[in-house]
């Protein structure tokens, strides 16, 4: 019996395990010598994983555009970081407007909600902008071609809009009703916090079902599956890739309000990062898997949010926080090794023969 | 017609070899008579062309602020000299560098490939630097740097490459001394605890000040960082809470600066704590960044009331000029060190007999060397052997109501070290 083991693990089997191994025992080393150290009090870590989820719920949504693309058109859609930007990005003159006329205070809620629609709005015209120009006329182009036109497209828009707007950074207005906490006994949550994760989480619900239960959403499927039989079965293949856009569209433009609401600076770059660290977290619940895509975001926004006080600090590493996001990275290829099609696996079409 | 006898020839060819011989000997005679040699390079200007000087600044993007007030400086020294050094005219471009080091290396390698640029000033960020002087400075192309404070740039340590590198801005050795005497004696602050950017100036100004702060007898209860681009800033903000510090001291730069002011006063623990920021944030675009949580705030920067009288003449120059005041902190420094590349440059060129102007580059640097009591807006400038030539009076500002209403930096210190 043990020959036959001996012909199945290769070395590198042997190499793989000792690596995840030493991670495991790594984190568990750090985790123990945090929690036993007693630095951070249970409210604390409430604190850190309230965080965690804001920020997580962000990056679900955005993740939500690059994991419909990629079911749908089998691509990266590398300028939906873009397509994030320009939402809030242009929804700030609006507010802007909304602050110094005291609109803004008089009536919040009107105020935020025609906020988020002006950015949602916007959002969905860049994307549906750019399905139609640099996607569509690339359909049966070999892979690579898509990808580079993406890149070439995302550097296009930021500097298109660096040029309309200026380069300079832009704050939004405080809102008054989102400031103030709501205190749990001991434990507090910021208004805003809970505003961002609610939102998001309705959003993500309704995203979801619509895709699961309405007709567009199973066409959408459908496109995903085959698009080849999709057409034979009379679906629109176009008009169905469309909505996809629109839809990934509508997640960033509303992903980036509550963005801005969260850390009110917004510029022509700011879409780069969260879009990098969306798509991360899309290929880590496993890219064309929508419920993998928002466990995927809100898991890498915990991780970034805990793991440098739970697993870092416990292992005696000076400023944990300037590593965030090599923890995060490694987390991912970590997960790539072990488990290549990600958290909640690929749940697209069987492999043609 | 008679016919050349060997003879004949023989003589005009001698005659001729004499007179080509001749000729030469009186041209060789006169360029010796004009050599200009300079172990690096020399610069060749011809009548009517400029003298190209360079300024590589930080003029696009989250710290605008701080290279477009630099260049502001430079223009206006470039107004007060008659816009001709010389009666050749002054020429300025400007390349932007993004206050990183991408940007830096960038920038210095377009200047580099331009042989016509003499000097440049720059860069504005530590960062920038760093990889920027070594390639300026590989093209015989000197910097004065107004508002780059890093110590390691003119450490004895520093290495041949930058020997192009001086500076009018001071150095960060004295900086962070000065907050942490602030922090200490004036507000009787016991703990305290320090956040960097990870870039060369914000990890050693805070390292200073640490030093500083614990040899004045204060506790450093920690000493975190985050990257530049991040922008949720509460996880780093709840650990430095639970050491409990009464001061934390972040010299960032305005993107990251403006996350963590907004972001301390949500944090449990940190709600009374002071905020003290550095020359980097220093600007109306960290007000408009920050926003009200800046109220209050500390900043240490250059001491604007320690300049010369013609500080304030400046001042109505920059606001006819500009139409509002100067948005950071190193325009006067900016200013010196373009009058010190002007002067210097008077010192070393050579006209020739055709008109050209000849500067040689290893004589311009040495020349800017030996800059010795200049008298600049910013104080009396003498550059000792490794690049420093500021006289630096560093005070604390505190930051008012007014001033985040009106984006306008406070005028009057708050507290002065002397």
């Amino acid at each position: 019996m043990l020959k036959r083991w001996r012909e199945r693990i290769t070395p590198t089997n042997v190499v793989m395990w000792f690596i995840g191994a030493t991670t495991l025992i790594l984190v568990i080393i750090g985790a123990t010598a945090t929690l036993s150290h007693g630095k951070y009090s249970a409210y604390h870590w409430f604190d850190f994983i309230v965080f965690g989820l804001a920020q997580g719920s962000i990056y679900a949504l955005i993740a939500m555009g690059y994991t419909m693309v990629y079911g749908t058109l089998r691509m990266i859609n590398f300028a939906h970081s873009e397509v994030f930007m320009s939402g809030p990005y242009t929804a700030y003159y609006v507010a802007a407007a909304f602050y110094s006329s005291g609109f803004l205070d008089s009536h919040p809620i009107l105020s935020l909600v025609v906020i988020f629609l002006v950015s949602m709005a916007t959002s969905t015209f860049i994307a549906v902008l750019l399905e139609r120009i640099a996607y569509r006329p690339l359909r049966t182009a070999p892979r690579l071609v898509p990808l580079i036109t993406a890149i070439g497209a995302s550097f296009f828009l930021q500097y298109t809009f660096r040029g309309l707007y200026g380069s300079g950074f832009q704050a939004y207005p405080v809102m008054k009703i989102l400031e103030g906490e709501w205190v749990i006994g001991e434990f507090r949550i910021l208004k805003f916090q809970a505003v961002v994760i609610v939102a998001a989480a309705l959003l993500m619900a309704a995203l979801y079902s619509f895709i699961q239960r309405a007709r567009t959403g199973k066409a959408i499927r459908a496109v995903s599956e085959d698009k080849e039989i999709s057409s034979l079965m009379g679906i629109d293949v176009d008009r169905m890739i469309v909505t996809t856009f629109v839809i990934g569209g509508m997640a960033a433009g509303a992903a980036g309000v509550l963005y801005a609401v969260m850390f009110k600076q917004v510029h022509f770059f700011m879409g780069f990062i969260p879009g990098i660290k969306a798509f991360t977290a899309a290929v880590l619940g496993g890219i064309g898997n929508i419920p993998g895509a928002m466990l995927g975001g809100i898991f890498l926004g915990l991780v970034e949010s805990v793991g440098p006080s739970l697993v870092l600090d416990g292992l005696g590493i000076v400023a944990p926080y300037q590593l965030k996001d090599a923890i995060a990275f490694i987390m991912l290829v970590l997960v790539l090794i072990y488990r290549p099609t990600g958290i909640l696996g690929e749940r697209l079409a069987v492999k043609k023969a | 017609m008679r016919r050349l006898s060997a003879k004949g020839i023989a003589l005009i060819a001698v005659s001729a070899a004499m007179v080509t011989a001749g000729s030469m000997a009186w041209a060789q005679k006169a360029r010796v008579d004009f050599k200009y040699e300079d172990p690096i390079g020399v610069v060749k200007i011809k009548p009517g062309e400029p003298i190209h000087i360079a300024a590589w600044m930080s003029v696009a993007g989250a710290d605008a602020s701080l290279g477009t007030d630099t260049r502001r400086g430079a223009e206006i020294a470039i107004e007060d000299k008659g816009r001709k050094i010389l009666g050749f005219p002054i020429k300025l471009s400007v390349q932007d560098t993004g206050c990183n080091a991408e940007g830096g290396q960038a920038a210095a390698t377009k200047l580099a490939s331009d042989p016509t640029i003499i000097a440049a000033i720059g860069s504005t960020c530590s960062s920038e630097a760093r990889p920027g002087v070594p390639i300026l400075w590989k093209a015989g192309i000197p910097t004065v740097s107004p508002s780059t404070t890093g110590p390691f740039l003119t450490d004895p340590k520093r290495g041949p490459e930058y020997h192009g590198y001086l500076r009018t801005a001071h150095n960060d050795k004295v900086q962070g001394a000065v907050a942490a005497q602030f922090a200490f004696k004036q507000m009787q602050i016991k703990r305290a605890a320090t956040i960097h950017d990870g870039s060369p100036y914000a990890e050693q100004l805070q390292a200073v000040f640490a030093e500083t702060f614990k040899k004045l007898g204060g506790v450093i209860a920690s000493q975190e960082a985050v990257s530049p681009t991040d922008t949720d800033m509460r996880p780093v903000l709840t650990k430095i809470a639970t050491g409990k510090p009464e001061l934390i001291y972040y010299p960032v730069f305005i993107a990251a600066g403006g996350h963590i002011t907004r972001q301390v006063k949500e944090v449990k623990g940190l709600e009374k704590v002071a905020l003290m920021g550095a020359d980097g944030i220093f600007s109306p675009d960290f007000y408009k960044a920050a926003g009200e949580a800046a109220i209050g705030m500390y900043h240490s920067s250059p001491d604007f009331s320690a300049f010369g009288e013609g500080y304030k003449i400046f001042l109505e120059k920059h606001q006819k000029r500009y139409g509002e005041k100067p948005i950071a902190p190193f325009h006067a420094h900016a200013y010196d060190a373009a009058m010190m590349i002007f002067s210097a440059v008077e010192k070393v060129a050579k006209k020739g007999p055709d008109g050209t102007l000849y500067i040689g580059r290893m004589a311009l640097t040495d020349a800017l060397y030996a800059t010795n009591n200049f008298k600049g807006l910013t104080g009396n400038l003498t550059c000792n052997k490794y690049g420093d030539c500021a006289d630096p009076r560093i005070a604390v500002y505190r930051t008012s109501a007014e001033n985040i209403k009106n984006l306008v930096l406070p005028d009057k210190p708050f507290w002065k070290p002397y």
